[in-house]
Formats: C-alpha cells, structure tokens, sequence
C-alpha cells in the first residue's frame, strides 16, 4: 500500500464528517447551553425569546432560586453525602482492591465473581426490603443511611477499577520499601496511595458525579425536608399552575456549572472511568 | 514458644516483615504451630479483615434484601409486621388479574425497542466518523459525551422545556411556519414513552458512542488497508472491518441495556410519572407506587423478581446464542 493512497483514505470526505459531527456536537451541546442561557433571562424574556441568546443578564435568578429551593440546604446536603461517601469509598474499597490485588488471599475469585454478579442484580429486586430495613433501623431519612446505600452500591465498580489499577502496578516498589525496613502501614500510606492515587481519583470522581446526581434512591429513603439532596430542589419551582422556568434554569445552572467545569478540567479522566464502570 | 507466641500477637494489625519472600531471613520465621498462624494471619486473616468491611455492607445492601425480596415475592405484606404466606398468588395475580402490570411491560418493550435502535444507530455512525478524524477528535469526544454527566434531573428539566407546546422546538418552528409540532410530547398518550425515552438517550448516547470509539481505536489499520485494496466502500469497510472489530462492545452493550430498559424509572417518573392514563407507566414506576405508595409490598417484591427473571432470560439467550456459534 502506497503512502499516497493511505493519506487518501484518511482525508476522504473529511470536510463533509467534520460538518456532520459539529451538527451532533450542536445537538448534544445546545440544549445545555440553552439552560444556562435561560438561567439569567426574566420569565418575560423567556415568554418572548425562549431559546436564544439572553438580550440582558439577570443575575438576580440565582439569589431567588438560591432562596427557593433551600440551595443553602439542598446543597449542604448533597456536599456531605459526596464526601462521605466518596471517602468511605475510596477507604473500604481501596483496602478490598488491595487485598484482590497483592495479597491472593484464599477465595478471592469467589468474591470477585459475587461482585460481578452482584452488580447485575435489578434494583428493584432489593430496594423494597431494604427500604423497611432500613426503616427498622432507624436509617431512613438520614445522611449515614444515604451514605451506606451508595457505598455498597458503588463497590463493585471502584473494587474492579481499583484493583485493575493496582495489578497493572509493579510491586517491585512495594517489595523495595519492604528490604528498606518500611511496615506495612507504611507500604501504605508511602508508596501504595501515592502511586495509585490517579485510580483514586478516577474513582473518586466517578463516584461523586453519581452521589451528586442521584435521585431516585434519594426519593425513596429520604423524606424529611432538611435531609433532601440538591436533586430534589428542583420541585420547588412547580406548582399546580406550571413551573417558573427562569428559576428552574438558574437551579440547573448552579448544579451543572461545578460539573461541567470539574469535567472539563478533568475529562480524560471522567470519560476513562465512566466507560470503565459502565455505570448508567 | 513464648517467643513465637508474643510475635503472632505483636503483628495483629501489621503483618511482620521478616516474613518477606527472602531466603536469608526464612530462619528467623518461628517453627511448626506458630509458624502456621503466623502464616494464617498473613495470608488469610489480614487479606478477609481488608475486604469484609465493604463485603459485609454490601451484603446488608443488596445480597441480604436480594433474599428477602425473593421471599416478600410469596406473601401478603404491607411493608410494616409480619407477612403472610401467599404462595404464587402474587405470580397469578399479575399474570391473570393486572392490566396494569401487562401495560408496564408492554411499556418496557417498546423503550426496549427504542433503546437498542436509536442510541446504538446515533453512537455507531457517529463513532465510525469520529475514528477518522484526526484533528480536534478529542474535542469532539469531549462535547458529544458532557450530556452523560449531566443529572438526570436537569436533563429531565430540559426537555420537559424543550418539548413543551409554549416554549419548546415545536413552537419555534411554528413560528417559522412549519406547524403540526407545537403539542404537548409529553401530555399526549401516542408521543409520551417515547419522549421520555428520546430524553435519556440524549443523555445517554455519548458515552456509548466513546466505549465504541474506543474499541474502533483499537482495530488495526491495516485491516482497513487490506480492504482498500480489495475495493471496499465505506459501507463495506464499515460492514466487513469495523463492525466485526467492535463486535464484543456492541454485544456487551446491547445487553446491558437491554436488562437497563426493565430497570427505567427516574426519567418517566420525573417527566410524567407513568401518565398521561399510564401511557408512559413502565416496572420501575409500577413497583415504586406499590410499595411505597400502596403499601403493597409483597406483591411489589413479585413485580421486582419478575425483572431478575426476565434480566436473568436476557443474559442466558445472549450466553446461548453464543454457544450456537454466533460470535457476539
């Protein structure tokens, strides 16, 4: 094969595919930025100009919307069930991965393989007996009874990509701070975290997208007003005679704005650990 | 034996480091019966007391309620006190006796059929285009996939705008005089389900489209050559190198969302709740009210066994059509 005709198929209407793919970027993009528009424009300009580009920007939304839908709350909420989760996670998840991965302890396929099929287990099988578990522990309508629920649930997937991180990981550094005389602890604490620590990351973010952006365990497990998460402020902008859309947007805006920015400073790894966890 | 004795406790929570794989140090380990807990601790204590904190809450998560659900599935139970044993009464129930349940599942099929169709088609060609781009691919990538990471509530709140007679799509090209799509998409019992199912799968099509990129990334080049060489079209390349070198991805994906599409719940509940006159109702929706809006939380476990059941056919008829020698 000529170096000619491989440049040849290469470019091969490439114009026409780059036209095709910006008409998908406008529709995978536009209805985001339309929000974020709609988010400093007055309802009366939403009336008149419901899609385009604002004419004047109306800042005043945000403290309204802030105001209304308990953001001050809401999101004090959701910060703590990210952090917390994300935290035990990384903990409990990272001592299993290392485990699976250094320390072959006897039956450790077998766990690996529960964790696989457990991942698999519809929802809904579950979450009706553990939502009176739960109610008999005296764990509905609490932060710890949130936490735990997306912790176990998030296992599977930071397990597997942890402990795969790990293994594609030379233990020579391991074994090296061992001859210097390095406890385990410290093993740990010196040389595991520090080299693994773009896993951690990958699933951290991962995980905290998920607890940020959950709603439907949330919706069932979580009744009391003062425990609701950033998700739910969304209702308070609707009534019975429809639903304020200047507000609605600026909501949105506040929410996706800390995430469209966290995914775009850190994409590639968003994209890698999102399409490794097949996490919807 | 003092001695022995005291280094197995000393290193409860740290295993000790002269045990290292190390010839010159194999002596100093202890003999005969210490030796042996001192390697049980080291290699099975120690690894388990790593792994059961998550195991055990994953156990009381899922695995633990798993069980009982499958229980709850033969009894009468409202949730609160004891339950009674019904046998398959809940099972003949929703076979014989619930429209309600017939029209969720029939509900569940179409999203089905909307599902493995529409994003797959969107995120295939797309994909195929994108392989070849070699500038700015990666811009591309990033914008076509930032709707996956947006809440599914604000994606929810988009479209409901979007789809709206006053403000929506329909009533801007009303405005440019092409009438007939300023409606109600969400209120109309012919256009809600599927509404509702094209709003996730703008969310959703993106990350498909990067898991098949990724997987088209990884085929050789020099397949698509031989095929240049044999004269091949874009259609034929596409048909004969790319599609069976994603092969694995599609069919993987293709079942994973097939089981996710008995699983839905957020998007209809957030857009219609299973209206207008359950025309958009689907399982998720139908169980959700039953437990914990009708107290009928046996008969809802019975609903919830009937997804594993029917998750469970999907993956067994995609590890039978392999055996048979398809290759997905």
């Amino acid at each position: 094969m000529s170096l000619m005709k491989r440049i040849r198929r290469r470019s091969e209407s490439l114009p026409l595919n780059h036209v095709i793919l910006m008409l998908l970027v406008l529709f995978a993009v536009s209805p985001i930025a339309m929000i974020l528009f709609n988010s400093v424009k007055t309802s009366a300009e939403i009336g008149r100009n419901p899609m385009g580009f604002p004419e004047a920007i109306h800042l005043d939304n945000f403290s309204t919307a802030w105001e209304k839908g308990q953001f001050a709350r809401t999101m004090g909420n959701s910060v703590i069930l990210v952090i917390w989760t994300v935290a035990a996670e990384l903990i409990l998840g990272g001592m299993a991965a290392y485990s699976l991965a250094r320390k072959q302890p006897p039956g450790g396929s077998i766990v690996m393989f529960y964790m696989l099929v457990a991942s698999t287990i519809p929802v809904w099988l579950y979450l009706v007996p553990l939502f009176f578990t739960w109610k008999s522990l005296n764990l509905l309508n609490t932060r710890l009874g949130l936490i735990l629920i997306y912790v176990a649930l998030n296992a599977p997937f930071s397990i597997f990509l942890l402990r795969s991180y790990l293994i594609g990981l030379s233990p020579d550094f391991e074994d090296a701070a061992r001859v210097d005389g390095a406890n385990e602890l410290q093993v740990l604490t010196r040389i595991v975290v520090p080299l693994t620590w773009p896993g951690f990351l990958t699933v951290g973010l991962v995980v905290g997208l998920g607890v940020w952006s959950e709603f439907q365990i949330a919706l069932i497990f979580v009744q009391e007003p003062d425990m609701f998460p950033v998700t739910t402020s969304f209702f308070k902008f609707a009534d019975r005679y429809g639903r304020d859309w200047s507000l609605t947007s600026a909501g949105a805006a506040m929410m996706i704005i800390p995430v469209l920015l966290l995914f775009l400073a850190l994409q590639r790894r968003f994209v890698d650990g999102l399409s490794q966890g097949g996490v919807k | 034996m003092a001695r022995g004795l005291t280094s197995s406790t000393d290193h409860n929570s740290l295993p000790p480091q002269e045990i290292t794989p190390n010839t010159t140090e194999r002596g100093k380990i202890p003999e005969g019966r210490h030796w042996t807990r001192y390697r049980l601790m080291r290699t099975i204590i120690i690894p388990w007391a790593l792994m059961l904190p998550i195991l055990v809450l994953h156990a009381i998560v899922v695995l633990i309620p798993a069980i009982q659900g499958i229980y709850y599935s033969f009894t009468e139970w409202s949730g609160i006190g004891q339950a009674k044993y019904v046998g398959l009464e809940n099972f003949r129930r929703l076979l014989f006796d619930d429209l309600e349940y017939g029209n969720a599942l029939r509900n569940n099929l179409i999203w089905m059929a909307f599902f493995v169709t529409v994003p797959f088609a969107m995120a295939l060609f797309t994909a195929s285009l994108l392989a070849r781009v070699k500038t700015g691919g990666m811009i591309y990538r990033t914008l076509l996939f930032m709707p996956y990471v947006i809440p599914s509530v604000v994606v929810a709140a988009i479209w409901r705008y979007l789809l709206s007679p006053r403000f929506g799509i329909g009533s801007q090209l009303a405005h440019l005089g092409i009438s007939g799509l300023d409606v109600a998409f969400l209120g109309r019992p012919d256009t809600a389900l599927v509404s509702i199912a094209f709003a996730d799968s703008w969310h959703f099509w993106g990350f498909l489209m990067v898991l098949f990129l990724a997987a088209m990334q990884s085929i050789p080049n020099d397949l698509y050559d031989a095929a240049k060489v044999d004269g091949a079209n874009r259609w034929q390349e596409f048909l004969h190198v790319t599609l069976p070198g994603i092969r694995a991805t599609v069919s993987f994906m293709l079942m994973t969302v097939m089981i996710w599409s008995f699983l839905v719940f957020e998007y209809v509940w957030l857009l219609t709740q299973g209206g207008p006159g359950g025309a958009s109702e689907v399982l998720g929706v139908v169980i959700f009210v039953n437990a914990f809006r009708r107290f009928d939380a046996g008969y809802a476990a019975a609903q919830g066994l009937t997804i594993s059941f029917f998750a469970g056919m999907i993956v067994l008829l995609f590890v039978f059509l392999r055996r048979r020698g398809w290759e997905i």
